[in-house]
């Protein structure tokens, strides 16, 4: 089939592709617009790396075909710094050393986003659930725990 | 081996006419790709021209009547969470629900979807059942409803032809008074694929067993509503022996296979500890 022409809002700049309407929302953001922050990790759904938020909400965007995301507004780990300073929950990760290697950190970052947004406040347990669909292979979930909290607690 | 792209077309639809014709010219439905864009990234979707269902308003809302719950086919799993009267009234959607994925997955899968895709290890299936579900599916033709414990004919059979739709999922509001129990059982809550997932409901009158439904998931070709072992169990008072006795006819009415998440023996014998503990909640 022809490409399709998709326009959509990332990280607040209005941004056009012409694609095949099947291609993957996150070889969109790698390949066409250079967002490399967005990592490929299982491909499956599984793993949370490729995580970004469309319209606020957090999805897998390696399950997202683009054309479903015409119209949409995304955030990706290069749009959650503002002004040139790093998001609190960015500062907190490194302050905790919640990244190793850092392949999951954008995921980890956007799935921490979501949960802060809905639940400001999260126990333990939330944020355990928060970030279940997000693989880490460093660094035993704890300080990545550890760094969401310090931002729910110092917004207390 | 990975699809090649440019192979595939893919339509976002607005209404749900557009939908519908192009239905029944062939074209295949997608709402929120956490199975079908799977097995596209894999190569191994059969489909070639796909039709996004998610933007149809009709099939994204929750509707409310008197006699009944009707959820959209492309109501997400966070949006069943959330919703106020599904957690008073059906809990065990609402649980099945936060454990289906993860919570990125949660915001894109489908009820419906996950209905269509058929596998027998669903989650929410089980809940289905016991709620006594209704379909209803909708084609260029018109509409009809059936049953969701008569959907399901095979592994991965369906009473669905290829131009219709699942509109809406009918949920009746007869679940007063009902106990009612749900437990996953697999190698961790989220994300993984449930070894046995069992739900029941049961209405007492004094302490006998009045009306009693049970399903479980993974043990079967299909997802299993348990007529024979519910039968064991109606007009009876829970007893030491009546547990054992339902125990029994549930191990015998399952028929699990070994496959790579567990075994037919272990998901038999969890199968009838679920119960065991299920009419236990009822003493």
């Amino acid at each position: 089939m022809a490409e399709c022409s998709v326009s959509f809002t990332v990280n607040g700049r209005i941004q056009s592709v012409t694609v095949p309407p099947m291609k993957r929302l996150l070889d969109v953001l790698r390949e066409d617009l250079n967002l490399t922050g967005t990592k490929e990790g299982c491909g499956e759904g599984e793993c949370g790396a490729c995580a970004v938020l469309l319209n606020d909400e957090l999805v897998n965007s390696c399950l997202v075909p683009v054309r479903d995301a015409s119209g949409a507004r995304i955030c990706t780990i290069e749009g959650v710094p503002a002004a040139g300073q790093l998001h609190r929950l960015q500062q907190a990760f490194i302050e905790a050393g919640a990244a190793q290697c850092g392949i999951c950190t954008p995921g980890m970052i956007m799935a921490g986003l979501q949960l802060l947004s809905r639940c400001p406040h999260p126990t333990l347990e939330e944020i355990r659930e928060g970030l279940s669909g997000n693989l880490c292979r460093c660094t035993g979930y704890m300080r990545i725990f550890e760094a969401i909290q310090n931002v729910a607690q110092s917004s207390e | 081996m990975r699809s090649f792209v440019p192979d595939y077309e893919l339509v976002v639809a607005a209404r749900l006419n557009d939908a519908l014709d192009m239905l029944a010219e062939g074209w295949r439905p997608i709402a929120g790709g956490t199975d079908l864009m799977v097995l596209f990234n894999a190569g191994k979707l059969p489909y070639r021209k796909l039709v996004s269902i998610r933007r149809v308003k009709e099939l994204s809302s929750i509707e409310e009547s008197e006699t009944e719950i009707s959820i959209g086919a492309a109501v997400t799993y966070t949006h069943i969470r959330q919703h106020p009267v599904l957690r008073q009234e059906f809990p065990l959607l609402c649980s099945a629900a936060s454990w289906t994925g993860s919570i990125a997955n949660q915001n894109r899968g489908t009820l419906g979807g996950n209905i269509i895709n058929a596998s027998p290890a669903a989650d929410s299936s089980p809940v289905l059942l016991v709620y006594d579900a209704e379909l209803e599916l909708i084609s260029l033709r018109g509409t009809r409803r059936i049953p969701y414990c008569d959907f399901h004919l095979g592994y991965k059979k369906m009473q669905i032809r290829d131009d219709e739709l699942l509109r809406s999922i009918h949920l009746p509001r007869k679940t007063e008074n009902r106990r009612s129990y749900i437990r996953k059982v697999g190698p961790r809550q989220a994300q993984a694929i449930s070894k046995v997932c069992f739900a029941a409901t049961a209405r007492l009158r004094g302490s006998a067993i009045d009306e009693v439904r049970i399903a479980a998931g993974s043990v079967a070709p299909v997802p299993l509503r348990c007529h024979a072992t519910e039968s064991v169990l109606r007009g009876q008072s829970i007893s030491p022996d009546l547990i054992e006795t339902a125990a029994n006819a549930i191990a015998a009415e399952v028929q699990p296979i070994t496959d790579i998440r567990s075994t037919r023996d272990y998901r038999r014998a969890v199968t009838a500890n679920l119960l065991k503990q299920f009419l236990q909640t009822l003493a």
